[in-house]
């Protein structure tokens, strides 16, 4: 509604102005929560049941080193949330990726079944099946593993169905019946036409994988058992569940500061594919 | 059709039913994995007979069993026993106690010991979401059938859920009498820590070395300006029962200050003390000293005398510092040592302006129960670890003074209070102990049931909303009904 | 379609259309061994009496219907049915607004943004944080005694501290607040990867002929952006229905106020305490008819706009 207030009367140089101004109150709001977490992150326990300020504390160090010297295996876990989260984003994007490629390109007996069904069961809530899921894994012998966490991301309903309505704007046949009379094999084709085309919809769904395994609690705590395993949300549950002897805000804040940073790493690297898209898109014109 | 269906999930499932199928035959008492094999009961009838021969074999056979594969010497690790020590728990705190006192406990690394040569394995699962429950239901039920190292052989309980595995039929936690603990090995240790631990039969399955009892933590500067003293004795005239109690938040309301930070600081006093359990056989029933609970806190929040908040909340904590206007809270010795903020300049407790006594009613706050698992392959060791642990007067000396717990013993506890040149500078250099085991003397925990962690929370939960004005006694009773209704299906009203 | 393979000869047609099942495997398989196994018991399962009581495993004994009527005639489940509608809604609507607008704006060449690098990647930062933590910094700042509230009353709008999470319509805006934060930048970004594949030299023509950046928008950008739009609309709406997380950490799991922040999924993650799967599958099944009932409902209304477009 603003926006065709907005169209009808205002000059490029209001409608600019405007849009900073949103654009500033909502950067503010996007971090705002980081500097909260920064901030915490710097003071004490004890200082903290003082409430809440927003003038750094002087703890950062001490709490640093106490996560470092604490019995969590918190390298570690930052090595496991790593393996993880990067193999099921590898593996969702890929093999949606090729699921919706199967679907788009091909006509087969049982195509539209096909892509009902998925359609279906994108629609069944996680929590459903979660335990069901881990009695399974039990009698399959595979608790405290990785595969759980790993291999069923290979089958994403959500990120099929997201590959495939963007292949349906993007992703023109004629270039597949080209590739063909060439001689490209299918599964070449596949590898080294259609995936290269996809990038900014691999991207996104890629950051939106690993982000979501990286933050996941739920199923990994169920999973994994062993100490040397485990990843990084079960170490914060842990320290957030120490007696009262160790338990320490302080560290915890640190901690979840600390389990942030890469994913924004990861995240810094592949927006670019998304972000700089547009950006190239402009450049041209 | 149904049973194709059932046919397809268990050709999935075919070897773990089959070997549980075989366990079954096997040791009878030994349940096979919950979930399939009463499915395998619907599809097959002919199953059902060794089902109906557990129902007929009294619940002790199981330990009984594993009794005939325990050396009956007495040394801590026998050498015929198993050579990994599983232990279960959802925080450091029980490895930090036996790592630094338990005598030959050797540190691995972070998760892994070894006594003798024996490997001490500890899984730690956080009770964040329910984890750790769901991992000992998975787990326990079949422990007997488990792989040797595999096999749980301690795990450790907390009191809200405790009866849940304490009374869970197969047992999955060793009695004393199968460990080979006698009432006189445990003679010095406080009732109610048993009560809490005891089944339906009375078989005692677990011990702990903390007795967390509690009392009332006070603002001494407050209790000087409002009550005219700030000695213990004193200040408890002023708080001796709760009619009194409610009569001091006048008084105190009119000076300025709130006499709790919240309502349920107090509900665990009142819950501590009720005469009869939230459930008797499936109803669920409210008891007087609850309803005295909700009907003292309502005149107390309309009258603006406390609040309503969480506890550990932000607004909760206010009161450990003097703007927080708080005349005292409800708890334990740990409270007062490790969570008032007393390394920070400001604090009340920093000040040492905290003084402790014992209340309108005794309750206890905390602690940490250890249960053999049935199933284990070293019951030698697991005993001499929870006797050690729980009765050796020596180990428990050197926990009170690296670990500040608040033992399990009341000789030593005697011992403390009259010991005249301790003082905690938290409270001002007075010597809670005397209090302390006063409190503990008197809890009597004789009537908790087995949905009392459920029954607690919703409680507290659906109070707050009449509290506030938000709903009606009556809805929120039956909200309360709700949310009980849906955690324990079993239960009516 | 169909016609133009036909006429390139069946033989052909097999041959390339065999690739359609290949690529399908690993889906088909990896799904049927870790999804479709605990889904297929947990239906099956509605029609059972089948929970544990403590450790102690009740039934399964075979009720029939008994679930699904016992959960149908329970004014309840229509109650947390409400609640989840209305604290999706309040985190929808600003979360579809913003993100259409920053996509318009981030889209629109005559804007000429500075920094819209910076301002696209800031956006999706919140999502990057766990809801557990999310909740806690939220519970700081709208304490009773927090700095929300402290503001509040010094600045003299209120007398005395607002209860945020004891008031329903507070806690259910909050609720929706919080899924705005968390989720708008997911949003934004979906669109502006579909906005990638429009040539902008569309939008350049357009501005020639004069053609206000309201018209851009609606006649260039949101007909290109169709397929992904309907995306983010159907699975906003299963999320939606889904929505889990924020409530339940924001509310301890509680629905407080009087349980009208409870959604469908904390009302069936209660049933899971129990593991009480006969109830909790019934639900399920039921949620899942209304989800696909309303996506069925959306994808239909949207691709028939298609049409008109």
């Amino acid at each position: 509604m603003d926006n065709r207030r907005i169209k009808t009367g205002a000059s490029v140089t209001t409608r600019r102005v405007i849009a900073y101004i949103v654009l500033v109150l909502i950067t503010f709001l996007c971090l705002f929560w980081f500097y909260i977490l920064f901030v915490n992150a710097t003071r004490s326990h004890s200082d903290m049941s003082r409430g809440f300020t927003l003038i750094p504390g002087g703890n950062a160090l001490a709490n640093w080193d106490s996560l470092m010297h604490s019995s969590q295996p918190v390298l570690l876990g930052m090595r496991n949330s790593l393996i993880i989260s990067l193999s099921a984003a590898v593996l969702t994007t890929y093999f949606s990726t090729m699921t919706a490629y199967a679907i788009h390109a091909y006509e087969f007996k049982i195509r539209n079944a096909m892509f009902t069904f998925i359609l279906a069961v994108m629609m069944i809530p996680t929590q459903v099946v979660a335990l069901g899921f881990i009695r399974l894994m039990g009698k399959m012998n595979l608790m405290d593993t990785y595969i759980p966490l790993i291999i069923p991301a290979i089958a994403a309903p959500a990120t099929f169905f997201y590959m495939k309505q963007y292949m349906e704007s993007t992703l023109p046949m004629a270039l597949l019946e080209a590739a063909r009379i060439d001689g490209s094999g299918e599964f070449r084709t596949f590898n080294s036409i259609v995936l290269p085309l996809m990038k900014p919809a691999i991207a996104v769904q890629a950051i939106f994988a690993f982000v979501a395994n990286w933050n996941n609690y739920f199923t990994p705590a169920l999973v994994l058992t062993t100490d040397k395993k485990k990843t990084l949300p079960i170490l914060i549950a842990q320290l957030r569940s120490a007696d009262f002897l160790k338990f320490d805000m302080g560290q915890v804040y640190m901690m979840i500061a600390f389990s942030i940073f890469p994913v924004i790493l990861v995240y810094l690297i592949l927006s670019k594919h998304i972000v700089g898209g547009v950006a190239v898109g402009a450049v041209k014109g | 059709m149904k049973k194709k269906i059932v046919s397809i999930m268990l050709t999935a499932a075919m070897t773990a039913t089959l070997l549980a199928g075989c366990g079954q035959a096997a040791a009878p008492a030994a349940e096979a994995p919950a979930a399939e094999a009463p499915a395998t009961e619907e599809a097959a009838p002919a199953d059902e007979a060794p089902a109906a021969e557990e129902e007929a074999a009294p619940a002790d056979e199981a330990p009984a069993a594993e009794e005939e594969a325990a050396p009956a010497d007495d040394t801590a690790a026998a050498a015929d026993e198993g050579s990994v020590l599983n232990i279960q728990c959802w925080n450091e705190e029980f490895k930090s106690r036996v790592t630094d006192h338990y005598p030959g406990y050797e540190k691995v690394d972070d998760t892994t010991g070894k006594i003798g040569d024996v490997t001490v394995k500890w899984t730690i699962t956080p009770t964040e979401g329910n984890a750790y429950q769901n991992h000992l239901d998975d787990i326990l039920p079949t422990n007997a059938e488990a792989a040797a190292d595999d096999k749980v052989d301690i795990f450790l309980v907390e009191a809200d859920y405790a009866l849940k595995y304490i009374n869970a039929d197969p047992a999955v936690a060793m009695s004393m009498d199968d460990l080979g603990i006698t009432d006189a090995d445990i003679a010095d240790q406080y009732q109610y820590t048993k009560d809490i631990v005891t089944d339906a039969n009375g078989a005692l399955r677990g011990l702990s070395w903390q007795a967390c009892s509690a009392g009332l933590i006070y603002n001494r500067d407050v209790a000087k300006e409002v009550l005219g003293t700030e000695e213990p004795d004193e200040v408890q005239e002023f708080v001796k029962d709760w009619d009194t109690f409610t009569k001091t938040a006048e008084d105190l309301k009119k000076a300025g200050y709130y006499v709790e930070s919240s309502v349920n600081d107090s509900y665990r006093v009142y819950s501590n003390n009720v005469s009869k359990p939230w459930v008797d056989g499936t109803t669920i029933q409210i008891d007087p000293n609850i309803e005295k609970w909700v009907e003292d806190s309502k005149a107390l929040v309309d009258a603006k005398e406390t609040n309503t908040f969480e506890l550990w909340g932000d607004d909760w904590n206010k009161g450990f510092y003097p703007e927080g206007k708080v005349f005292a809270y409800f708890g334990p010795a740990w409270l007062i040592n490790f969570c008032m903020a007393a390394d920070t300049e400001g604090s009340i407790a920093n000040a040492g302006r905290w003084g402790l006594c014992v209340g309108p009613q005794s309750f206890y706050w905390g602690g940490t129960w250890i249960c053999g698992a049935v199933g284990t392959d070293n019951p030698s060791l697991v005993k001499d670890i929870m006797l050690t642990m729980t009765t050796d007067k020596a180990v428990l000396k050197e926990i009170v003074e690296k670990d500040s717990d608040c033992v399990n013993s009341p000789s030593l506890l005697a011992e403390l209070a009259a010991d005249t040149s301790f003082g905690s500078e938290i409270l001002g250099g007075q010597n809670p102990y005397q209090q302390l085991a006063d409190g503990a003397e008197k809890v009597d925990m004789s009537n908790i049931s087995d949905y009392d962690q459920g029954c607690n929370e919703s409680f507290q939960t659906a109070m707050k909303d009449y509290f506030e004005g938000k709903v009606d006694y009556d809805k929120a009773v039956e909200n309360f009904y709700t949310a009980v209704g849906e955690k324990y299906p079993e239960l009516s009203h | 379609m169909e016609g133009a393979s036909k006429k390139r000869g069946s033989s052909n047609v097999v041959k390339y259309n065999k690739w359609g099942y290949i690529f399908l495997l690993p889906f088909i398989i990896v799904y049927g061994t870790f999804q479709l196994i605990p889904f297929v018991s947990t239906i099956y399962y509605s029609f059972f009496e089948n929970y544990r009581s403590g450790l102690k495993q009740i039934g399964p004994n075979f009720i029939g219907l008994e679930n699904y009527h016992s959960l149908l005639s329970n004014a309840d489940i229509w109650k947390y049915t409400e609640n989840t509608f209305v604290m999706w809604i309040l985190g929808f609507i600003p979360q579809i607004v913003i993100s259409l607008l920053l996509a318009a704006w981030f889209s629109d060449p005559s804007l000429r943004l500075k920094g819209q690098r910076f301002f696209k990647t800031v956006i999706y930062l919140p999502n990057l944080i766990m809801a557990a933590a999310f909740a806690m910094l939220f519970f700081t700042l709208f304490a009773d005694s927090g700095p929300i509230n402290a503001m509040l009353t010094s600045s003299g709008i209120l007398a005395e501290p607002y209860k945020f999470l004891a008031n329903t319509g507070s806690a259910r805006a909050l609720v929706g607040f919080m899924n705005f934060l968390m989720w708008f930048g997911n949003t934004t970004i979906l669109l502006l990867a579909g906005m990638m594949g429009i040539d902008i030299s569309l939008y350049e023509a357009a501005e020639v002929d004069g053609a206000t950046a309201g018209e851009i928008f609606w006649r260039i950008t949101m007909p290109l952006l169709r397929p992904i739009f309907v995306f983010v609309l159907i699975t906003s709406l299963i999320g939606g229905l889904q929505m889990f997380d924020v409530p339940q950490i924001l509310t301890n799991g509680k629905g407080a106020p009087d349980r009208t922040t409870m959604t469908l999924i904390m009302f069936l993650n209660n049933h899971l305490f129990s593991k009480n799967y006969g109830m909790s599958g019934a639900l399920s099944v039921i949620l899942l008819i209304i989800t696909g009932i309303l996506s069925f409902a959306v994808y239909k209304f949207t691709t028939n706009q298609e049409n008109y477009g």
